[in-house]
């Protein structure tokens, strides 16, 4: 009993795998598409650029930049098909003694904007959970 | 007790004083609701249960603490709490709670039994919020010494302490093992507890009894869904033992709750609470009412 039950499982687990991954539509359809998507990107980097408890980690981002290269990576953590190039989490934070709370502030401020932009919380906390492990490589301080 | 809630009450001051930012010790940087509210004996949790998480706003850099008021009022019973707990780098919760007992109807009414809790709690590993890719929840021991200070009302009947009611002792320490899990993108967060006890109704009517001193190890659940940043609701189960036979058969708790926590500031905790029967041979009812916890901190 207990063997067929690992079998299934196991083969389950690979049918999983096999599945090719196709664009999620309905949680990409939950942020506004992508246009949408890069308007909650556009403003939660306005919002962190602007908040005094992490304002100052922006003070030499080159914005326009940054907000292409979040809205991409966002829209393929969302499965919205797309890929990110850019550089992984932990070079490009390497060296900016980001803490714990800087982390959870700038969540805190995405999490306010897409809550502006609509966003059914829990479809943020689909993109906030894919987003909360990087804290092992974002955080260095 | 006192000079630690006046240190507290000092360090609150100071930390609600200025706004929090990193850098700080106060640095109030976990996200809301993430410290938990206030459990019925004063640690960071549910309503009746603890959690793994540390209580309080710091992160691992930082330091957070509260005070909290929580009334529960079921008709025949209502039990007041207050105390402070202060949570440590996200590592160490230390916390002092006062519990009274009164009867407010039927048999037992004007009664009045206190209690002092000193609980500690160290997280041990994982982290309930970051671990979203790992199947390992944020796991933390804890204990909670408890002091029965005594029985009032029952003079009459010779009862001036548990002891007198078949209790073994007036005094007893709890010790748990908590594991929570938050499920993001269920947006569910699921706390499971083993609790080894003695204690009778909490420790209110003391703890163990001359038949039956072991202890006993008590499941505990709680379940929330987060309904936005600043809302959840939820329940929970604590099971509990049963050592002073025909007089207090005891039964599990339950309670369904909403917590709303409109800043890092303060929180509020509205639940519904079905204790089971306190001391069956006087009141055979069981004790459900209503329950408001109000927590401030940083």
């Amino acid at each position: 009993m207990r063997k067929s039950m690992l079998i299934i499982c196991a083969a389950m687990l690979l049918g999983g795998a096999s599945i090719p991954v196709s664009a999620n539509s309905d949680l990409m359809a939950q942020f506004g598409g992508r246009d949408g998507l890069q308007k909650i990107v556009d403003e939660a980097v306005d919002r962190w650029v602007n908040d005094p408890r992490i304002g100052h980690h922006f003070a030499n981002a080159r914005l326009p930049y940054l907000k292409a290269q979040l809205g991409e990576q966002f829209c393929e953590l969302l499965g919205g098909g797309c890929k990110y190039a850019g550089a992984d989490m932990k070079s490009s934070h390497a060296g900016r003694n980001l803490t714990n709370a800087d982390f959870n502030f700038l969540a805190e401020d995405l999490q306010i904007v897409m809550a502006q932009h609509g966003v059914p919380f829990s479809a943020q906390n689909k993109l906030v959970a894919k987003l909360a492990p990087m804290q092992r490589d974002i955080v260095t301080k | 007790m006192k000079q630690t809630s006046r240190l507290l009450s000092g360090m609150m001051v100071a930390a609600l004083a200025g706004p929090a930012y990193a850098g700080s010790l106060f640095d109030g940087g976990k996200l809301l609701a993430t410290g938990g509210v206030s459990q019925v004996e004063g640690a960071g949790g549910g309503g009746l249960t603890p959690w793994a998480l540390i209580t309080g706003y710091g992160t691992r850099d930082g330091i957070g603490a509260n005070v909290h008021y929580t009334y529960l009022n079921t008709g025949d019973y209502s039990l007041d709490t207050y105390g402070v707990a202060v949570g440590l780098f996200d590592r160490l919760e230390l916390s002092i709670a006062q519990q009274k007992l009164k009867g407010i109807d039927a048999a037992l009414d004007g009664v009045e039994i206190r209690q002092d809790v000193f609980g500690a709690k160290v997280k041990l590993f994982g982290n309930a919020v970051y671990d979203q890719d790992r199947w390992m929840p944020q796991v933390a021991v804890g204990l909670q010494h408890k002091r029965n200070k005594g029985i009032d009302g029952l003079q009459g009947l010779g009862v001036n302490e548990a002891t007198d009611l078949g209790a073994k002792r007036n005094k007893g320490t709890d010790y748990y093992v908590s594991a929570t899990k938050l499920f993001l993108a269920q947006s569910l967060l699921v706390n499971g507890t083993l609790r080894l006890t003695k204690a009778n109704q909490f420790g209110l009517l003391g703890f163990g009894s001359a038949a039956d001193d072991d202890y006993e190890l008590m499941p505990e659940v709680s379940v929330a869904y987060l309904l936005n940043r600043k809302f959840a609701v939820g329940t929970e189960y604590r099971a509990k033992p049963r050592n002073l036979g025909g007089l207090d058969q005891e039964e599990a708790a339950y309670d369904v709750f909403a917590a709303w926590f409109p800043t890092r500031n303060v929180s509020f905790t509205l639940a519904y609470v079905d204790l089971g029967t306190i001391v069956k041979a006087f009141n055979p009812d069981d004790q459900r009412g209503a329950y408001l916890s109000v927590q401030l901190g940083f």
